[in-house]
């Protein structure tokens, strides 16, 4: 199991496009990955989960990866946040 | 109020309505109620399981397919806002997780789809719901409009399935769609609780030839399934459990009435001409495909007005311009040589906007042509397929609730675009194709005579014209009665319309209900009106009306209701009139 910190870079936090990017990313690898926001945790494969997290520029979200391919699927995910999902 | 059905012992019930569609039926009551009832928790067994999980599966098939096409539509024509919520809808309908969870709860609890579909995603919808971040609050809806999609989805199955035989569907309320996807089986009539003569359920049910009645306040209360039933579409009355005496007398009055109408159709093939010569033109308002063949049978003059937003029944987005041509084409094709007036769409911003328009008063609102010139997309395509499809030259384009001579000209020039736009691809159209306007908003009645510079013709919309001109709500019962067709300053205003619209040579028709009314008809001819347009099952009645008079004698009769002060005066003189001359024809 692998877990990360990460912080929301971008203005808009995690809005629709940027969930849907996340989630989109993270269907990519087997193994499991799970957001955590302030003790609440959701499967950070489906966009509904995603969408309930209402992150805003600024939030500290724990992540955490646990499967066969979990190293890169944390260095891609991670890497997504760092990037500010690629907006401003 | 319990309906005791005892052996032997059954208590006949009478309920009274406003008559929407003719006809009389007996047969049994099958109670359709919205499922906007409480979704019930229910337990399924195993055997059950592959089935109920079938149906969830269908239900979100179905729900994808319609996200899917209302999309495509928002992407051409709303907007990228608009596009977002319904891109957010179609991924939470594709999120393998939440549906993993759905599905192996139903397994594991062998609980009903609708269930565990409305508490699983519920769940989401309450935590979002109470976010502090207000964008997060307002995706909470659009989580619920995807959950009550799907439900939907699983009612209208469960549904269709439950309508075995004929029977008469009573309910509270019928919108269009809920009565075409009935309409599937076998009906014999509708009854609702609710509605008017113009409200959506009547003009679907006169289009599909089924009997019904409506604004019959309580019937779904009183109705259980399976009761026998008289519906009588011509009078207005529902019995409930009706004694054998009850029924011989309907089936006599249901002969009666097929005679009378028998008799009339004698008149097809003859001309809606007075008797001293002065010839108008008797059409019909059509608003499904399925009235064409029964027009055609009762021989009219043309489709006065064909309102095209009904190609929006039971969709959530417009259709396309190539299907709109394929309508209108087949509308011109089988009328053709008679004139096809098409209505542009006339539909509240919410219909374009998809429910996000919340209007205080949407009768004073955004409707009409208002929200097509806001749409020039929408109104664009609708002018192009009106355009390819009027290549025989009989069809006419009207443009709805316009209140300024501005919003007229802007129209014109959207359709002066849709020309060039064809002329440069080549395509052929109707480049004399003559455009009108309906006068129901008040300022487009006093300043008629400049609207008739400005267009071909003039049609009377009076359902709306004379809630304007009254300040009276129809569909509000406490005031109602305020309606009042042969109000004195409706009479006058008529007059104005049709005078001075004529001086300007446009012609004047009209297509609201008053046209259809056999007490107004011989008052309107009086007052030099054009053209009828109506509701097709009174065609016969009101050539009758017309070929029975003289036209020196309807002005007579019109110059002297225009001295009178009070609609009571009014009624009393016509019918005294039309007792005189036509004692057959039922008046109320």
């Amino acid at each position: 199991m692998i877990q990360r910190e990460v912080t929301i870079k971008n203005r808009a936090g995690l809005h629709t496009r940027p969930a849907a990017s996340l989630v989109k990313l993270a269907a990519k690898f087997k193994s499991d990955f799970f957001i955590d926001k302030d003790g609440f945790e959701i499967n950070g494969k489906s966009i509904i989960g995603v969408m309930t997290l209402a992150a805003e520029q600024g939030s500290k979200l724990v992540l955490r990866f646990s499967g066969d391919d979990e190293e890169q699927a944390s260095q891609a995910v991670c890497e997504l946040f760092e990037r500010g999902f690629d907006e401003p | 109020m319990e309906l005791m059905k005892a052996e032997g012992t059954k208590e006949e019930i009478v309920l009274k309505g406003v008559p929407a569609s003719p006809g009389i039926v007996i047969g049994p009551a099958f109670l359709f109620q919205k499922q906007d009832v409480v979704i019930e928790e229910r337990s399924i067994v195993s055997e059950e399981l592959p089935r109920e999980i079938a149906r969830l599966e269908q239900a979100v098939a179905r729900s994808h397919k319609e996200l899917g096409k209302i999309l495509d539509f928002a992407e051409k024509k709303l907007g990228d806002d608009k596009i977002k919520i319904f891109e957010a809808q179609l991924m939470i309908l594709e999120d393998s997780v939440l549906f993993d969870s759905i599905y192996n709860r139903m397994r594991k609890e062998l609980k009903n789809p609708e269930f565990v579909v409305r508490d699983e995603i519920g769940k989401y919808h309450r935590v979002m719901l109470a976010s502090k971040d207000e964008y997060t609050r307002e995706r909470a809806h659009d989580v619920e409009d995807v959950q009550n999609r799907i439900l939907r989805n699983l009612q209208e199955q469960k549904l269709i399935s439950r309508l075995e035989g004929s029977s008469v569907i009573v309910s509270p309320n019928l919108s269009a769609a809920d009565a075409l996807i009935l309409s599937r089986n076998d009906v014999l009539g509708y009854a609702t609780d609710i509605g008017g003569v113009t409200s959506h359920i009547a003009l679907l049910s006169r289009a599909l030839k089924i009997p019904a009645v409506v604004g019959l306040r309580n019937i779904s209360h009183v109705v259980h399934d399976a009761v026998q039933v008289i519906l009588d579409g011509y009078g207005g009355t529902v019995i409930l459990n009706p004694s054998e005496e009850s029924i011989k007398r309907y089936e006599a009055k249901r002969e009666r009435y097929l005679e009378f109408e028998a008799r009339l159709a004698g008149l097809r093939d003859l001309p809606a001409e007075t008797l001293d010569g002065r010839r108008v033109e008797l059409s019909a308002n059509v608003e499904f495909e399925e009235e064409l063949e029964f027009i055609k049978i009762q021989g009219v003059d043309g489709i006065g007005l064909y309102r095209s937003e009904y190609l929006l029944v039971g969709r959530e987005v417009f259709p396309s311009e190539e299907e709109q041509y394929r309508h209108y084409k087949l509308l011109a094709e089988t009328m053709y040589p008679k004139r096809v007036i098409i209505r542009t769409f006339d539909v509240g911003g919410d219909k374009v906007m998809m429910h996000t328009v919340k209007e205080n008063n949407p009768f004073l609102g955004w409707r009409g042509i208002r929200v097509m010139l806001d749409k020039p997309d929408i109104f664009l395509e609708q002018l192009r397929a009106i355009l390819r499809a009027s290549t025989r030259k009989n069809i006419s384009v009207m443009f709805p609730m316009v209140s300024s001579i501005k919003e007229v000209r802007d129209a014109k020039k959207l359709l002066e675009e849709a020309k060039h736009q064809l002329r440069k691809e080549n395509v052929a159209y109707d480049s004399r194709i003559k455009v009108g306007v309906m006068v129901e908003v008040p300022s487009a009645a006093v300043m008629a005579e400049d609207f008739a510079e400005e267009v071909s013709f003039l049609s009377i919309g009076t359902n709306d014209l004379i809630q304007y001109l009254l300040a009276v709500d129809r569909g509000n019962d406490i005031v109602s009665d305020l309606y009042q067709e042969f109000h004195p300053a409706v009479i006058r205003f008529l007059r104005r319309v049709i005078e001075r619209g004529k001086k300007k040579n446009a012609w004047v028709g009209m297509c609201g209900e008053m046209a259809g009314d056999p007490l107004a008809t011989i008052l309107l001819l009086g007052l030099g009106l054009d053209e009828f347009s109506v509701v097709p099952n009174v065609l016969p009645e009101i050539k009758k009306i017309i070929r029975s008079v003289k036209y020196k004698e309807a002005q007579r009769i019109a110059k002297h209701v225009l001295t009178m002060k009070t609609e009571e005066e009014v009624k009393h003189y016509l019918k005294s009139v039309m007792k005189k001359k036509f004692p057959d024809i039922p008046i109320n």
